[in-house]
């Protein structure tokens, strides 16, 4: 089983499944590389979302179980602090990863008539890392939280059994 | 089609606030997966979900392969009107499926 291997053996490493599959295309790379997110894509992705603003801590707050067995289905939800009001309400919601595959996991968009900034959905973690939840309101503030999770088996970059 | 499941209240009261509920059946195949003969799965994702309360969109999420297979939804709203509360999955390979619950609003 992959998941026996040491992460930083199996990120680099060639699979005899992969080196012979990539061998078929002569010439071509030599090494498949699983894609990989890091906390700098995390970051560029971020930005992307919130442009030049400052992301300050607090008012969301990213529900997660600190020890995940299964990380193909983890259970999330973030829930902002907010009245919700027509003049002051929770515009969007953005969750990110370090080290799936994709920094991003998912984009709400909300307004005033969703009554509560609170969203719930089960997520896929790659590995042991940090999520962060970013909310926009509608004055044009962002908010953040993080949550550091343990996976024990991670999703994504099984290998079909 | 595929199968959905959906949870909302049949009857609220005027401005409450109301949890709904939806589930879809979808693999959502990440695209970052290889195969038997270590050729890489195409991705098959659902990317966007929508919610319409009597036509007016209410939410809206952009999905990305980091959500789970069988995409998993709850969102709140505030009992407005009686109507039609509309939901729209839509993804990749052309992927969109629609479901819809009634509510009174007393």
């Amino acid at each position: 089983m992959a998941r026996n291997i040491p992460s930083s053996f199996r990120d680099g490493g060639t699979t005899r499944r992969r080196f012979l599959a990539a061998a078929g295309g002569a010439g071509m790379a030599l090494i498949v590389r699983p894609s990989q997110a890091t906390p700098a894509a995390m970051t560029l992705a971020i930005r992307r979302v919130v442009g030049e603003a400052e992301v300050k801590p607090g008012k969301v707050k990213l529900a997660l179980p600190p020890l995940v067995e299964n990380g193909n289905t983890v259970a999330m939800s973030v829930s902002v602090d907010s009245p919700m009001t027509p003049t002051d309400y929770v515009k969007a919601i953005h969750v990110f990863t370090e080290k799936n595959p994709q920094p991003n996991i998912i984009s709400v968009q909300l307004g005033p008539r969703a009554g509560r900034a609170e969203i719930a959905t089960r997520i896929r973690l790659a590995d042991t890392q940090q999520v962060v939840a970013i909310c926009e309101l509608s004055d044009g503030s962002f908010w953040s939280d993080r949550r550091d999770v343990i996976i024990t088996l991670g999703a994504c970059l099984e290998d079909l059994i | 089609m595929a199968r959905t499941l959906i949870n909302v209240p049949r009857k609220a009261k005027r401005g409450e606030v109301i949890a709904i509920k939806t589930l879809i059946s979808h693999i959502m195949e990440t695209g970052f997966r290889y195969g038997s003969v270590g050729v890489r799965i195409p991705r098959d994702i659902i990317d966007t979900f929508v919610c319409t309360y009597n036509g007016e969109e209410i939410f809206r999420a952009t999905l990305y392969p980091a959500i789970a297979a069988n995409p998993f939804i709850t969102f709140h709203t505030v009992a407005t009107e009686s109507g039609t509360i509309a939901f729209r999955w839509t993804g990749d390979k052309g992927f969109s499926a629609t479901a819809s619950a009634n509510i009174t609003v007393e």
